[in-house]
């Protein structure tokens, strides 16, 4: 176990770097004049021109950027951003919101979706397993763009349930809203994972055995087949917190939320190299540690999966 | 008494609209305004919030807030004194600026002309680099604070510039300062409104000509609202009045600006009454906005200025007929209708109906809708076949380059077809190398209320906007001769020759001139736009 561990560490740190290293080539090569992209429409004068592009070594060559950036992060630097926000001050206000956002998401999401696939798989065929299917297809189907603003408009706008927006130091009252929405396309398929599954086990020989040894169908289900059913649902959620996390770019841009999100696509937009690595480069870390995670967990939950 | 006005001025239809306004506020006259009140207003996350380095909109919001200009412009866009006493020139080279005594600091320094002389030296100085540095140009000795770098973005570093301090600034005592002029410029008075001229205190330099670490979290002005507490970045910025402030007082007690990364949040924001103001009312319910706000939806005269641009360095565009031809095929009233929803004017001059001088159809029958003699004067100018249109694809300009092209194609029997480049500046880059790119998108926001803002940048041969190669000496000329015109009326009377001569050469399609389109919530009155859609926050009220 210890070995697999090592080893999976020593994946992730390359991983670490290849991704950083083709994000940054992507970022330089899709650079064509950052100056110009954070001014706007406005030409900027040639001096100033000249000064912020020795400050932010603009003139150099790609490799000799990444090298400065790569330096700077074993200093414990994530280096500026061109608006001249020390990197690391970014992530640090960042990520909380983010954090909060997409954990509340996923909880949301698991908890509705794993007792409704349960249910509807133990009910198979009833009026509550065709409601269910139906509901997510529907979720499923729309985007998380249509869906947003929608939601926003019924329930911030016009019933007024929860604000409209979240803000920079949302309450919980205030993220249910944007948690739903971006929990909404999780829920449809932790759903239906759930459901696949326990139809699936629910035929299995062992159920079988154990509801021939007498056991209660509370004990049969709860234990026997859950723990079972699981294995699928619990990968796919390890997987889908570093995808919320990422994927959080609309959502908190229609619920004004400062997250990671945010963050990236005006990363973009400015073509603010250092600024998409810096939050790029944590995602990895999340993705490579949220795997790790699954797959120790797989071992938990059925001792015949373990890797040695 | 201070008079501050910013204001809502000049054309018919928009008098109209502020009158509905008024109407529906006068209704509102039982409810008491509350002074006490904080009210919100939206803004984007700002680049920089030192005067010489802010030229966006939400940076020049909040800086408004706290600083206090030399010059505000009243209903007419006339530049009236406001922290000046009195700005004088009897040559339009030397110009005395007098403050008014008893303007402080929030942190209780007095306003002193050091604290102006210092600001702009600091903006000037190239290693700075500050986005405004061009606004001092025109003072003598800028030239020695800028530098070029030996080899073009090569190894070696520009080395530093001869000189530090502008030569033009002057102190004469503690409350007068001269500005000479490395040329006569008459519009110079109209110029100090901008951003760019508001005064530092000593407190923001940590040494001479270097500004304080930190000072932009909680920049230190000479306005009616002091900074509560800093910069919280990406979420919000508080300001509370100052209470030692000398001119008009503000009828509420703060404001907090609150930072958007999207409008359409801000927008539900405004319906929902969680938010006061939203200057601009995204693109996807300009629609909506009258039936979801009533008249708390508002218009406004905005200095913008769109038009499409020729590349004159080309053959096929070479000719001014071919031009006019073009400009006589586009329907500028049917795309405004049935693209922008009427929240645009069409535009048939060179220069914005917000500035004093301008005159109404300067562009004449090229700017009329004209199919039959679009078609006939094309063919005999021999234009183009094919027409390309290029526009920034990250702008909005789709819907109404496709407009325009469609247009061409039924109106003139050529073929069009819009081109988006991923940003701006990827379009202005080819524009530059002159590569082949068509026609394209440009647009205009003056920087303070001149008719020269307007000619100079865009149409002069040496003009910093002028990415299409349009050069007419005669045009220079009376472009310049205006400048140096004794007082304003006769540097009108020169620009409005030049722009007669823009008429006659169409290096541009006019095609609109912008609106401020803006919403608030129930618990504010009395909102209004500037120019610079700046929120007017010594005008507006909460109702209690």
């Amino acid at each position: 176990m210890i070995r697999y561990l090592v080893r999976r560490l020593l994946q992730g740190v390359l991983t670490f770097f290849g991704a950083t290293f083709v994000v940054y080539a992507l970022m330089f090569a899709n650079q064509n004049d950052p100056l110009q992209a954070l001014a706007g429409e406005r030409p900027i004068s040639d001096s100033v021109r000249q000064t912020l592009t020795e400050r932010y070594h603009l003139n150099e060559p790609f490799i000799v950027q990444y090298g400065y950036y790569m330096r700077g992060i074993f200093q414990g630097d994530f280096g500026t951003s061109l608006t001249n926000r020390p990197i690391s001050e970014l992530l640090e206000n960042a990520w909380p919101n983010t954090a909060r956002l997409a954990v509340m998401a996923v909880i949301f999401a698991a908890l509705i979706g794993i007792v409704a696939g349960v249910v509807a798989g133990i009910r198979r065929t009833g009026i509550f397993d065709h409601t269910t299917l139906i509901v997510t297809l529907v979720l499923i189907s729309i985007p998380i763009v249509v869906l947003a603003p929608l939601m926003q408009l019924f329930f911030g706008v016009e019933l007024r349930w929860f604000p409209a927006t979240a803000g920079a130091d949302p309450d919980f009252y205030a993220l249910m809203l944007p948690a739903m929405v971006l929990g909404a396309g999780s829920l449809a398929t932790y759903s239906r994972l759930t459901r696949t599954s326990v139809v699936e086990n629910l035929r299995a020989d062992y159920v079988r055995t154990a509801k021939a040894k007498g056991l209660t169908r509370n004990r049969v289900i709860g234990v026997h087949v859950l723990r079972n059913s699981l294995i699928p649902v619990i990968t796919y959620i390890g997987v889908d917190l570093g995808g919320l996390m990422a994927g959080a770019i609309v959502t908190e841009g229609v619920f004004n939320i400062p997250g990671v999100g945010s963050q990236l696509f005006r990363g973009i937009t400015t073509e603010d190299g250092p600024l998409v690595v810096g939050f790029v480069s944590i995602l990895v870390i999340i993705f490579i540690l949220a795997n790790l995670i699954v797959d120790l967990l797989y071992a938990v939950l059925d001792p015949r999966i373990r890797y040695e | 008494m201070q008079v501050r006005r910013f204001a809502a001025l000049a054309a018919l239809p928009v008098v109209t609209s502020l009158g509905l306004v008024a109407c529906g506020q006068s209704g509102d006259d039982a409810s008491e305004s509350n002074p006490s009140a904080i009210v919100s207003i939206e803004i984007a996350e700002p680049q920089h919030l030192v005067p010489t380095n802010t030229n966006e909109t939400s940076g020049s919001q909040v800086l408004a807030a706290l600083f206090t200009p030399l010059v505000s412009y009243d209903e007419a866009n006339k530049p009236v004194e406001d922290a000046a006493e009195s700005i004088t020139s009897t040559d339009n080279t030397v110009w005395t600026i007098k403050l008014k005594d008893g303007y402080t600091f929030h942190n209780g320094e007095k306003v002193t002309a050091d604290s102006y002389i210092n600001a702009w030296n600091y903006g000037a100085y190239a290693p700075n680099a500050q986005g405004n540095s061009y606004f001092f140009e025109k003072i003598a000795g800028y030239a020695d604070l800028q530098s070029t770098d030996p080899d073009d973005d090569g190894p070696q570093k520009a080395p530093a510039p001869k000189a530090n301090k502008l030569s033009g600034l002057a102190k004469v005592d503690e409350l007068t300062f001269t500005v000479t002029l490395g040329a006569p410029y008459v519009d110079f008075k109209t110029m100090l409104g901008y951003t760019a001229f508001y005064p530092l205190p000593a407190a923001a330099f940590s040494s001479e000509g270097v500004l304080a670490e930190g000072y932009e979290e909680a920049p230190i002005g000479n306005g009616a609202f002091k900074m509560n507490g800093t910069w919280q970045h990406d979420a919000k910025i508080e300001v509370a009045v100052y209470d030692a402030f000398p001119g008009e007082k503000p009828k509420i007690a703060g404001v907090e600006f609150r930072i958007y990364q999207q409008l359409t949040a801000a927008y539900a924001d405004v319906q929902s009454d969680n938010l006061d103001v939203l200057r601009t009312i995204p693109t996807e319910n300009i629609t909506t906005a009258p039936t979801d706000l009533g008249d708390r939806y508002a218009t406004s005269p905005a200095s913008t200025f769109q038009f499409l641009a020729f590349p004159t360095f080309q053959p096929d565009f070479a000719k001014p007929e071919v031009r006019k031809a073009i400009s006589m095929a586009i329907d500028r009233d049917e795309i405004i209708k049935s693209v922008f929803k009427n929240s645009q004017q069409s535009a048939r001059s060179f220069v914005s109906p917000v500035v004093g001088g301008y005159r109404e159809d300067t562009c004449g029958a090229s700017c009329q809708f004209n199919a039959a003699n679009a078609k006939t004067a094309y063919t005999a100018a021999g234009g183009p076949a094919t027409i390309k249109i290029s526009y920034n694809g990250d702008g909005g300009h789709k819907d109404w380059v496709d407009a325009t092209c469609n247009q061409l194609k039924t109106n003139l029997g050529i073929q069009c077809t819009g081109v988006a480049e991923p940003k701006f500046a990827d379009l202005l880059s080819k524009v530059e190398k002159k590569q082949d790119v068509g026609m394209f998108r440009m647009g205009w926001v003056m920087d303070y209320p001149s008719m020269e803002n307007y000619l100079g940048p865009i149409f002069t041969t040496k003009g910093s906007s002028n990415y299409y190669g349009y050069s007419n000496p005669e045009f220079d000329a009376l472009v310049a001769e205006g400048t140096k015109a004794a007082d304003e009326d006769a540097a009108i009377a020169k620009y409005q020759a030049a722009e007669d001569i823009l008429a006659v050469d169409m290096p541009v399609i006019p095609l609109r001139f912008g609106q401020n389109n803006f919403g608030y919530s129930t618990k504010v009155r009395n909102v209004e736009l500037d120019l610079f859609q700046r929120i007017d926050l010594h005008k507006i009220e909460a109702v209690s």
